[in-house]
């Protein structure tokens, strides 16, 4: 029997302890901005859960599926570059450009003005790959799809934090 | 050699995507005027006060677009103005009195336009759209518009349209990484008579804009393969036969750009200027080495953080 799910039985990552970051060393200027690393990139980004909208499929968080790790993720902070790099869980995932959709907002909404983001799918993990990075990395098409009530309500609701 | 920022101009409260220089201005007794398109839904008028050289927003064009304005475009006798948008409409304006009035609502993309462009004797305009065709459109009295061809042949969104700076030839340019040129057949009907793509030496991915030398016998082009590349045609042959002598490849000017370049245009005087994703703009002129046929281009300038974010457009103004 078909369960109509895209991804029935997703693999489930047990979440990797959060590393403590330490201080800012005294005598730093308090009110000097600190460089954006690895890491702060990576808790922007944690805690959003991904939902199928129409039918909730699984309430993992995207770090418990693996769709983004920590090392996916490349930072810039004096060039103003973040690269993130994330695996769909099946191949033919049709919520691809949604998730890289709400990746690029998260981030946008996250980020000083200044960052160039670049989302793309890993290397070999979906079957149109190249489709899927072109649209995501448009910024028209993604201007244009952000004008869209209906994508920037799914985006939304993608990215509420969830009080389960 | 320096480029110095005369002024800031600001007014818009979303991005900036495009801009027209209004060709009836900008001579001795005329201060030059531009239009500029938003995110904001509006379309702002500035002009230039010839006294103290500054420059101010002269009207607001707004409560007609109900998205984004992509491009605008300003008729070559500068009487009217088309403005492109994402709400698949095409609006013509008119400045009536000191007021900017919608004349004229262009209908029948399936979504977003993304580009505008008149002829060089203001009898037809052209369009493109997401919906992966351009459309032609003859101008006719009463501000009326009359669709005279939809051009199918693109296989995704189409980024910009121009026509050819003194011949009826459109061009158009995509998300499908080629350039197309469409001309009349003779019997009334257009066609795509050549497409410039990955085969004839054409970008490897989004092309976004393109511009044309003065004399129109060279087509720069640039794109998301992170290249500019230059384009000739023969010149004779253009202008003397009914046939469309063939566009071909003449160089790849690379390594300059290491993000999408959105924007290009190039001066009367020859110099090509390039607007891209890393907030920098850049020039560029032939580099004539001394060799019988040998065509090189070299970086004049680069002006790094011209913007603080990405650069959606650059036009020469009147006079350059």
């Amino acid at each position: 029997m078909v369960s109509g799910l895209i991804n029935a039985n997703p693999v489930i990552y047990e979440k990797k302890e959060r590393r403590v970051r330490s201080s800012p060393t005294v005598g730093d200027d308090e009110y000097a901005a600190e460089p954006i690393d690895q890491l702060e990139v990576f808790d922007i980004l944690f805690n959003f859960f991904f939902k199928d909208i129409k039918d909730p499929e699984h309430p993992y968080s995207l770090e418990e599926l693996k769709v983004i790790t920590e090392d996916a993720i490349e930072v810039d902070d004096k060039h103003s570059y973040v690269r993130v790099t994330f695996t769909p869980t099946v191949e033919h995932c049709s919520m691809a450009t949604v998730i890289g959709l709400c990746l690029r907002v998260k981030l946008m909404r996250s980020l000083p003005q200044r960052y160039k983001v670049d989302i793309k799918v890993a290397p070999g993990t979906h079957a149109t790959e190249a489709a899927v990075n072109k649209q995501l990395n448009d910024k028209e098409r993604v201007a244009a799809a952000l004008e869209n009530p209906n994508l920037v309500d799914m985006v939304d609701e993608c990215l509420a934090p969830s009080y389960a | 050699m320096e480029l110095k920022e005369i002024q800031t101009l600001e007014g818009h409260s979303d991005k900036v995507w495009g801009l027209s220089w209004n060709p009836a201005t900008g001579t001795s007794d005329i201060p030059p005027v531009f239009a500029s398109c938003s995110g904001d839904k509006t379309v702002r008028i500035w002009e230039q006060n010839s006294s103290n050289r500054l420059w101010h927003c002269k009207a607001v064009l707004e409560e007609t677009h109900t998205r984004t304005v992509r491009s605008c475009a300003w008729s070559p006798s500068g009487k009217l103005l088309a403005t492109a948008s994402f709400d698949a409409t095409t609006a013509i304006w008119e400045n009536i009195g000191g007021d900017f009035e919608c004349v004229s609502t262009l209908e029948g993309h399936e979504n977003e336009v993304k580009s505008v462009s008149w002829n060089a004797s203001g009898s037809l305009l052209a369009t493109c759209s997401r919906d992966k065709t351009v459309w032609i459109w003859e101008v006719m009295a009463g501000n009326e518009f009359e669709c005279v061809s939809v051009l199918q042949g693109h296989t995704q969104d189409v980024k910009m349209v121009k026509w050819h700076p003194t011949m009826d030839v459109l061009f158009s340019c995509s998300y499908d990484n080629t350039v197309k040129v469409w001309a009349e057949d003779g019997t009334g009907d257009w066609e795509c008579v050549q497409t410039l793509g990955e085969s004839n030496n054409g970008h490897s991915s989004t092309v976004w804009a393109f511009a044309f030398n003065a004399e129109g016998d060279r087509m720069v082009t640039c794109s998301d393969d992170l290249t500019l590349k230059i384009w000739k045609t023969d010149v004779g042959r253009m202008q003397s036969s009914d046939d469309l002598a063939p566009w071909t490849h003449l160089c790849t000017l690379s390594g300059y750009h290491d993000r999408t370049i959105f924007s290009v245009h190039w001066s009367r005087e020859g110099i090509i200027a390039s607007g891209a994703a890393d907030d920098a703009l850049r020039f560029f002129v032939e580099s004539k080495d001394g060799l019988v046929d040998s065509s090189s281009y070299k970086l004049l300038l680069k002006k790094e953080k011209a913007h603080d974010m990405d650069i959606n457009s650059v036009q020469w103004g009147p006079g350059a």
